[in-house]
């Protein structure tokens, strides 16, 4: 999945720039490559550029520089309808004034296609997302769920090799939220579909994607399969915004061997961490540690690890885990995560402990 | 049906049979007009006001001779066949360029939108007797004033107006990702125009091609000015015959008139409701 040999990429942005009014990008040097059959994912807060970049690709907006290929060939002179690329819309997009059946004809039609070929088309389609015994619904009359299988299946029924999906599941509680997720992918996989898909829900880019692409200010600050992305977030931007995260700021002392010394503010203590994105001693750095990562028993460190004293402010207990949040140096917001397990310690408010990871488990980045 | 709350004070009582009245009041003087006219259009004299005979319903004071009268005057006659051939063509033409006018207008690219908006809204707002020798003069220099065209022109310059504001507010619930859903499915602009856009704005559309019909067919000031003899409209003709002839004929015309705008309302409004229930809008 991750091969990005310009031979088989099928989609590609070379240098891609967006800007609306001629002054500012709001898509800044945007560069991509995506095998065929890959599930990728656009994750980003709203105004990143993630769905200006799902526009661009549909054909609705028009690069204002470089080039978008689709199978090795530029599409940025092709309008929209001659692309074949299938779109499910935020809102479904269905046609209110045609059924459900003529709604998936539509595409067919436009094609071309006889009138029983067309018939056996739609009933496959609707079979496949289990909604056979609507086609002679109008839109108005199903529920959101499965206006939303509708809008699926006729993104599909006309056999796109790339599918764009934009927020498809926006609407949707969250049950029904996390069964369409699994659906989705199953059928992507299934019928081999390249698809590009947009949410500023991480849970679903995470549980859904083979990559995951983080958008901010315009920029792809991170693309990679969705457990590099937790374990392993480049800069402080990925790391807050994918997964909790606790991060403590200082100045770098030292830097040998891929690990940092830094000193903390607000603290005389020094920690360890892996030096991602620091260049030289002296740089201002962002720590970044999961509060999975966190450990509360000093018998499990190393002997020489470093550890930080911090007051216990709430303990929350959820189950199958307890939430504790810590005051580390000057961050009263510092979660510590641990398993409920018999031998782990429950601990109260007030309460001083000894906190440590191992140097691995935290990253130095950008401050 | 509301009623009155037991709780209601002497003056919420008073307030609330009083505004009943002021509502009876108001409709009637609305109505009043036009119903008046038609028991007269039975007249059989030649007079403007109801006879003894009338008042005492004698079958003798009621007889169709002004009816017999429209359809038995060759000017009548013919005033109607102008009528009929100038407002559905103008009514084609303001609802063409007024539906294309009003889509481009509600595209947000468009620059100087609301300028041009309210030029093209303006043959509503101007006095029409100065849009009527504005015309007169233009197109006298272009060579259209006393033909059929240049009343055509008029007529559905006068019509545009009413299409794009009906067309506007239509569009105005219209979701936009409906046309770029059917582009990506694959169907080019025009296309698009009218399997998607068309059925979905028709309600709009339909209400202001009656407006326009009917702006076409009452009109008397534009068309005096623009047309000649040979372009004598309906309205035209009733005012002749009111101001030179004073004859109950065209209390006649006035009463059919009334009944055929009535059965285009509802007609127009059936078909709007139809095309509304079509476009998933009301539960059918």
């Amino acid at each position: 999945m991750l091969d990005q040999g310009a031979t088989d990429a099928f989609v590609e942005f070379e240098r891609v720039q967006k800007s609306y009014d001629g002054e500012t990008l709001v898509v800044k040097d945007l560069n991509l490559s995506m095998p065929k059959g890959e599930f990728l994912t656009m994750l980003g807060p709203s105004g990143s550029g993630k769905t200006t970049c799902l526009m661009m690709l549909a054909g609705f907006e028009t690069a204002t520089h470089g080039e978008i290929k689709l199978d090795g060939k530029p599409i940025n002179n092709i309008p929209p309808h001659k692309r074949g690329i299938g779109m499910v819309f935020q809102n479904y997009a269905l046609f209110p004034h045609m059924t459900v059946a003529e709604n998936l004809a539509f595409p067919l039609e436009v094609r071309g296609m006889g009138a029983s070929e067309r018939e056996g088309k739609v009933k496959r389609a609707l079979d496949m997302v289990q909604m056979g015994a609507f086609g002679g619904r109008r839109p108005a009359q199903l529920s959101g769920g499965q206006q939303q299988r509708i809008a699926l299946a006729r993104a599909l029924v006309f056999e796109p090799e790339l599918v764009l999906m934009d927020e498809p599941l926006g609407a949707l509680d969250k049950q029904l939220r996390e069964h369409m997720q699994f659906e989705i992918t199953r059928l992507a996989h299934d019928l081999g579909i390249t698809t590009v898909y947009v949410t500023h829900d991480q849970t679903e880019a995470l549980t859904m994607s083979d990559r995951v692409a983080v958008f901010d200010d315009g920029r792809i600050q991170q693309l990679a399969p969705p457990d590099e992305l937790y374990e392993a977030p480049q800069n402080s931007f990925v790391a807050q915004f994918i997964g909790e995260n606790n991060t403590l700021e200082g100045v770098v002392k030292e830097l040998s061997g891929g690990i940092a010394t830094i000193k903390l503010d607000g603290s005389e203590a020094l920690i360890e961490a892996k030096a991602v994105n620091v260049e030289k001693a002296g740089d201002r750095t962002r720590v970044s540690i999961r509060p999975e990562r966190v450990e509360t028993n000093p018998d499990r460190l190393q002997d020489d690890a470093h550890t930080l004293d911090a007051e216990v402010l709430e303990f929350i207990y959820m189950g199958d885990i307890f939430r504790t949040r810590l005051k580390v140096a000057g961050n009263e917001n510092f979660i510590v995560k641990t398993r409920n397990a018999p031998d782990v310690a429950r601990m109260t408010p007030g309460q001083t402990v000894k906190i440590g990871w191992l140097p691995e488990d935290c990253r130095a980045l950008d401050a | 049906m509301v009623t009155l709350p037991p709780y209601a004070t002497t003056g919420q009582r008073i307030w609330f049979y009083a505004f009943r009245v002021i509502c009876g009041l108001i409709f009637f003087f609305l109505i009043a007009p036009i119903v008046v006219i038609m028991p007269l259009s039975f007249n059989a004299e030649n007079f403007f006001t109801f006879t003894p005979e009338m008042l005492s319903f004698d079958p003798d004071g009621y007889s169709l001779k002004h009816y017999r009268d429209f359809f038995g005057t060759s000017d009548w006659q013919q005033a109607l066949r102008n009528s009929v051939s100038i407002a559905p063509v103008a009514t084609l033409l303001s609802v063409s360029f007024g539906t294309l006018a009003a889509i481009g207008l509600s595209s947000e690219h468009v620059p100087f939108r609301r300028a041009i908006m309210a030029v093209l809204i303006s043959p509503m707002i101007v006095p029409l007797i100065i849009s009527a020798a504005g015309m007169y003069f233009f197109y006298s220099r272009i060579g259209l004033q006393g033909t059929y065209f240049g009343v055509v022109l008029a007529h559905a310059a006068l019509g545009i107006p009413f299409v794009i504001i009906t067309v506007t507010a239509t569009l105005v619930g219209f979701d936009r990702s409906l046309t770029r859903a059917s582009a990506s499915l694959g169907a080019d602009p025009v296309r698009t125009f009218f399997k998607v856009q068309m059925p979905l704005i028709l309600p709009g559309v339909i209400s202001g091609a009656l407006f326009a019909f009917i702006t076409s067919f009452d009109e008397v000031v534009v068309v005096l000015f623009v047309g000649s003899a040979g372009q004598k409209t309906l309205p035209w003709q009733m005012f002749i015959g009111l101001r030179e002839q004073i004859s109950p004929t065209i209390l006649a015309v006035a009463t059919m008139l009334v009944i055929i705008s009535i059965a285009l309302l509802t007609t127009v409004e059936i078909l709007r409701r139809r095309s509304e229930r079509l476009r998933g809008m009301s539960p059918g």
